[in-house]
C-alpha cells in the first residue's frame, strides 16, 4: 500500500521554489461552472413552470438568507486556508505530505481531516492551500474523504441524533480504512495518468 | 447553538493561527490575512451560484424518488442503487440522514443504507457544486470523485461481512 517510489531525495525543488509561494492560479470561469450555471437555468425554468413567478423568487430569497449566513464562514475558511499555507513551510508539506510521503503522509491527511473544525467552509479552502504548498492528490483525498466520512463536527450534530448512535458507530467503523484506501487509489491512478507530474 | 459552537470553534482557529502567524511578523500577518481575503472576494460570486443554484437544483428532485431508489434488502443491485440515490440526493445534512432514517424504518437493508450514506458523503451533487468545485482545483474535484466510486460499494460490502450492530 505504502508504495515509495525509492528514487534519490526527489529533485522536485527546482527553479520554482526560488520564486516566492505561487499564488493560487484560479480561472475565473471554468467548465465546471458553466455547466453548473445551464444546469441551474434549467432548474429555475422547471421550477417558474411549475410553480410561477412566486416559486422562484420564494427560493431565491431563502437561498440569500442562506447565502448571507455562510459568507462570515466562508471568510473565516479562506483565512485559515492562508495562514496554514502560511505558517507549513513548503520544503516539510512537501515531505509530510507530498507524493512520497508513502502511508505517513495518507495517515497525516486523514488524521488532519478528522480533526479539522468547522464545515466544508474549512476543509476545502485548507485542502486547497496545502495542494498549494506541496501536499499531493493523494493525501488532499485522503485529507477530504477522512472529513466527509470521519470528521467528528457532521455525525455529532447531524447523524447522532437522526441515524443513531448505534448506526453512527458502525457507520463510522466501516469507514475508518477508507480515507487511507482512496488516497492511496488516488495516488497510483495519479501516477498512472501523469507520471511525469501534474500538467500545468 | 450547535451551529454557535461551530462558530466559535471556527475563529478560536483563524484566532490561534492568526497569533503564529503573527509571531513571523506584522508584514507576514499582513500578507496572509490580504491572501485569505482575495480568496474570499474570489471565491464569493462561485458560492453565490452555488448557494442559490442548489436550491432550484433541490426544488427539481423530489424526496421520494430518492427514497424509492433504496430498495429494501435487494443485494447488490440495491447498494448500486443506493449509491446513485445518494450522490442526487439534494440539500444539506438533516435531509441526507433523514432519507437514511426513513428508508431504514421503511425496511431497506443495512448494508444498503450505509452505501447511501457513505455515498452521500463522498458525492452529494449539491456540496460538490456548492462547495468543493468554488474551492478546490476542477481537476482535483473530478478525479476525486472518480477514485471515490468504490468506496460506497466497499462499505457495504465490510457491511455484509461484519453485519449490522
Amino acid at each position: 500500500m505504502a508504495e515509495l517510489p525509492l528514487k534519490d531525495p526527489a529533485p522536485a525543488d527546482d527553479a520554482a521554489d526560488t520564486e516566492p509561494r505561487p499564488g493560487r492560479i484560479r480561472k475565473p470561469i471554468g467548465w465546471s461552472m458553466i455547466v453548473i450555471v445551464v444546469l441551474v437555468a434549467v432548474c429555475v425554468v422547471l421550477v417558474w413552470r411549475r410553480d410561477g413567478v412566486d416559486g422562484v423568487t420564494e427560493i431565491l430569497f431563502s437561498d440569500l438568507e442562506l447565502f448571507g449566513g455562510i459568507l462570515p464562514r466562508v471568510l473565516a475558511g479562506c483565512l485559515l486556508g492562508a495562514f496554514v499555507a502560511e505558517i507549513l513551510p513548503h520544503e516539510k508539506v512537501s515531505r509530510a505530505l507530498g507524493p512520497n510521503s508513502g502511508l505517513k503522509g495518507l495517515l497525516i491527511g486523514t488524521a488532519f481531516g478528522a480533526i479539522l473544525p468547522g464545515g466544508p467552509f474549512t476543509v476545502y479552502p485548507v485542502a486547497a492551500a496545502l495542494l498549494t504548498v506541496g501536499a499531493d492528490f493523494g493525501a488532499a483525498i485522503a485529507m477530504v474523504v477522512s472529513w466527509t466520512l470521519i470528521g467528528y463536527g457532521r455525525a455529532i450534530v447531524w447523524e447522532l441524533p437522526i441515524m443513531g448512535t448505534d448506526f453512527t458507530l458502525w457507520r463510522i467503523v466501516i469507514s475508518l480504512p477508507l480515507p487511507i484506501l482512496a488516497g492511496a487509489l488516488g495516488r497510483f491512478v495519479y501516477l498512472r495518468i501523469y507520471p511525469k507530474g501534474a500538467p500545468p | 447553538m450547535s451551529a454557535l459552537i461551530v462558530d466559535i470553534i471556527l475563529w478560536g482557529s483563524v484566532a490561534v493561527l492568526g497569533v503564529m502567524v503573527w509571531q513571523r511578523g506584522r508584514t507576514v500577518l499582513v500578507a496572509s490575512v490580504r491572501e485569505g481575503t482575495l480568496d474570499f472576494v474570489n471565491i464569493v460570486p462561485r458560492i453565490a451560484i452555488g448557494v442559490i443554484g442548489a436550491g432550484y437544483i433541490a426544488a427539481v428532485i423530489p424526496s421520494e424518488v430518492i427514497t424509492g431508489w433504496l430498495g429494501a434488502d435487494s443485494g447488490w443491485l440495491g447498494v448500486l442503487m443506493a449509491t446513485v440515490a445518494g450522490a442526487a440526493t439534494p440539500g444539506g445534512p438533516v435531509i441526507g440522514f433523514s432519507l437514511g432514517a426513513v428508508a431504514m424504518k421503511a425496511g431497506a437493508g443495512p448494508p444498503q443504507v450505509i452505501a447511501y450514506v457513505v455515498a452521500w458523503a463522498l458525492f452529494a451533487f449539491q456540496r460538490l457544486i456548492l462547495w468543493e468545485i468554488p474551492f478546490m482545483p476542477a481537476r482535483f474535484v473530478w478525479f476525486r470523485a472518480a477514485v471515490s466510486l468504490p468506496f460506497p460499494f466497499v462499505a457495504a460490502a465490510i457491511a455484509m461481512v461484519i453485519g449490522k450492530p
